[in-house]
């Protein structure tokens, strides 16, 4: 029973008046297991701070240098269409002014940037035109020239135009350019940053909120500025879509069929035993799969939300039928036994009672297949996904077959580019991932807590 | 011999509703219910009694095919319902258990509202033709179940909120709703207090009118105040079956003696 003898008074333990020990000392034993127990919740909140910090310097540090890419820098300018360098025939054909390349736009803009400068009246304290120039994107004529595009009666008038300043002159005002920098820069001088501080004074340079970064397509190594997640956040919905549409309806049905229906047999331990072994193969094997079967065999475009959304699906069916299975286990056999006994049937048993108390569980499993799926890189990476790709695809479903870029797939692609600002745009499109998948994990949380019944 | 043709006679003033002959259940390996042969009377209460492990719940779920459920259940024998062997390949174990409610030892509501889980089998049995009807059985079921009077003015809130006497008279009287012929009850005060127990048993008393009720039971008085016949198993055989009157005050075996005045169990 006890661990030491009643009678033995000389371990130094304190004796009440009939013999037994004292509530009042702590003997050895009781204070070694106070102490383990002390030592263990010791353990797990260093575990828990370690935790912790590593999430907060992760976000710190994402954020730090990502959140200045929702902030761009702009350049207020009056655009004189010249009808004489745009429309030389003069009758507004379209086929005719699409022939006259950005080339033929910079002129103009920097004219206009000029004219802006000299209305007004800061000084150009001696910079040359040609470095005034510089100060401009180079996506700037192309900015002009959609413009013009887009509705060629408008050659011939002035029109205001809100064009991107350089990569540089943005990274000034957000302080990833110094003027220490900038003299060792050969793309930009410390009296270009200087003139831009005065234009800014001036109004005629300006930072505002940026929502080119979610809309604009991705931009060539030269032009970090015009760089946007556009045709990455498209493409990343498009292959979401199918991956929920072909795996919930897929996975539960597997699920509720393995689990109510099937008999329990070496076969079904088979697939069982491999529905595990799937979840845990690694994401590239399935791109390897998706790139032989989805384009190599079927013959699906390279680059296509479909493919990528295949290959998502795949991957993702296993976690859902892992999770579906689990809530349906979950749900209490006096339930099934209930409806049985009032002669449901067993199809009537389960959509009646069995899948509407293990929806909470299903659905919290889909959305985080989902959000596993979305920040998925590896298979995306395999199937041609990571090319570039500016024009937007076409809207669903047509637009499953077009090239698209994916959101982890343009974080991966960005970080591989030469300019330090696309460190910045990097980091952005990481926020944005993250804000996807706080807001899915958001719903699964909100689902639950709706469809939450008790028995 | 002599209570034989007792029974014998009983039998022929009441009809049977179940007949069985030398029935054996099979788990896997296991032999759980050994040569059963009962013939359970319509308008009648009748209780298994015997010690944990002896077979009465399993003998009770091979009465309504509850038992095709579990894997590797095996059932043999002759088990007739108004002369119809339920364990024809044609008989359909839902249609069966439509006509052979069962009442489970926890009280297992749906979690719906009180109405839905009366509503529930007349719908999917479709034994309403509107909603009229249906309101008509709900109110009806929940009569028979005794609790009518105290959830008439909330029908719509859960089921699962009700305490658990109430639970199980909502689950008695959700089985009622289906019309069946037998209600099979799996030690159903088992999870009450005293109280709701009484409750139970008065209600248990009032359904032998229109039902043939079988109880599964522990207790030994509970046997004694609600039934007119006793069955007792033990070991998985059917030890002693006849008037609960006989069984309790004068058993023939000596094993039933035995059980009843607490040696045994």
């Amino acid at each position: 029973m006890t661990d030491m003898p009643h009678s033995n008074g000389a371990d130094g333990i304190a004796r009440d008046s009939h013999g037994g020990k004292s509530l009042l000392a702590v003997d050895a034993r009781t204070r070694k297991r106070n102490a383990s127990e002390a030592r263990f919740r010791l353990l797990g909140k260093i575990a828990v701070a370690i935790g912790v910090l590593a999430l907060v310097g992760l976000l710190a540090s994402i954020l730090s240098s990502g959140l200045s890419s929702f902030r761009q820098t702009y350049i207020d300018i009056e655009v004189y269409l010249d009808p004489a360098k745009l429309d030389k025939e003069g009758n507004r054909d379209r086929a005719q002014i699409s022939k006259v390349s950005t080339f033929g736009y910079k002129p103009l803009i920097e004219q206009g940037f000029m004219e802006a400068i000299e209305k007004s009246g800061v000084s150009l304290d001696g910079i040359s035109e040609k470095e005034v120039a510089e100060m401009l994107s180079k996506e700037a004529p192309a900015q002009v020239r959609n413009f013009v595009l887009a509705d060629v009666e408008r050659i011939g008038q002035t029109a205001p135009f809100e064009v991107l300043a350089g990569g540089r002159i943005d990274g000034y005002f957000k302080g990833r350019v110094t003027m220490e920098s900038a003299e060792r820069d050969r793309n930009v001088s410390p009296a270009q940053l200087e003139l831009a501080d005065r234009l800014r004074e001036a109004g005629v340079v300006k930072v505002r909120f940026n929502w080119d970064f979610f809309t604009a397509p991705d931009a060539s190594d030269t032009r970090p500025e015009a760089a946007g997640l556009g045709v990455a956040i498209i493409g990343s919905a498009y292959m979401m879509l199918i991956v929920l549409v072909l795996s919930l309806p897929l996975g539960v049905a597997a699920s509720i069929y393995l689990e109510e229906f099937a008999p329990q047999n070496r076969f079904t331990d088979l697939i069982e035993v491999n529905i595990s072994n799937l979840a845990a193969v690694p994401s590239i094997v399935f791109g390897i799969l998706g790139l032989a079967i989805f384009i190599n065999f079927a013959g699906l475009p390279q680059s296509a939300p479909v493919v990528g959304g295949l290959v998502l699906t795949l991957m993702t069916l296993p976690t859902i039928i892992i999770a579906t299975r689990a809530s349906l286990k979950s749900v209490p056999p006096s339930i099934r036994e209930a409806a049985l006994g009032v002669g449901a049937s067993k199809m009537q048993t389960v959509f009646h009672h069995v899948l509407p108390l293990a929806m909470p569980g299903i659905l919290t499993g889909t959305i985080i297949g989902l959000a596993q799926a979305l920040g998925e890189t590896a298979p995306l990476l395999l199937i041609g996904m990571v090319a570039f790709v500016r024009e937007y695809p076409a809207g669903p479903p047509e637009g499953f077959f077009d090239p698209a870029a994916a959101l982890p797939v343009q974080v991966y692609n960005w970080t591989q580019r030469g300019d330090p600002a696309f460190v910045e745009r990097a980091s952005g499109a990481i926020i944005v991932l993250l804000v996807f998948l706080v807001v899915m994990n958001i719903a699964a949380i909100l689902l639950r807590r709706r469809f939450e019944r008790r028995w | 011999m002599k209570d034989n043709i007792e029974g014998r006679k009983l039998v022929d003033q009441m009809d049977v509703k179940f007949e069985t002959r030398d029935v054996q259940v099979f788990y896997g390996e296991t032999h759980a219910i050994k040569d059963v042969s009962v013939d359970i009377l319509d308008k009648t209460v009748t209780s298994f009694i015997g010690p944990s492990g002896c077979g009465k719940s399993t003998f009770l779920r091979a009465l309504n095919r509850m038992n095709d459920t579990i894997p590797g259940c095996r059932v043999e024998g002759s088990l007739t319902l108004d002369g119809e062997d339920i364990y024809d390949p044609k008989v359909d174990p839902v249609q069966l258990r439509a006509k052979v409610g069962m009442v489970f030892q926890k009280p297992n509501p749906f979690p719906k509202s009180i109405y839905d889980n009366i509503a529930y089998g007349p719908r999917i049995h479709g034994l309403a033709r509107n909603k009229a009807e249906l309101d008509e059985i709900v109110e009806m079921s929940l009569r028979r179940g005794a609790l009518w009077d105290e959830v008439k003015d909330r029908l719509q809130e859960p089921g699962t909120g009700l305490s658990g006497g109430q639970q199980q008279r909502l689950c008695i009287a959700r089985s009622v709703a289906t019309a069946p012929e037998v209600l099979l009850m799996d030690e159903p005060c088992s999870a009450l207090d005293p109280i709701a127990t009484a409750q139970v048993e008065e209600l248990i008393d009032e359904l032998k009118q229109n039902f043939s009720v079988v109880i599964v039971t522990h207790s030994m008085q509970q046997a004694a105040r609600v039934s007119q016949k006793t069955a007792f198993f033990h070991l998985g055989y059917l030890v002693e079956y006849g008037d609960t009157d006989t069984i309790f005050t004068n058993p023939t075996d000596p094993r039933t003696e035995s059980y009843i005045t607490g040696r045994i169990g």
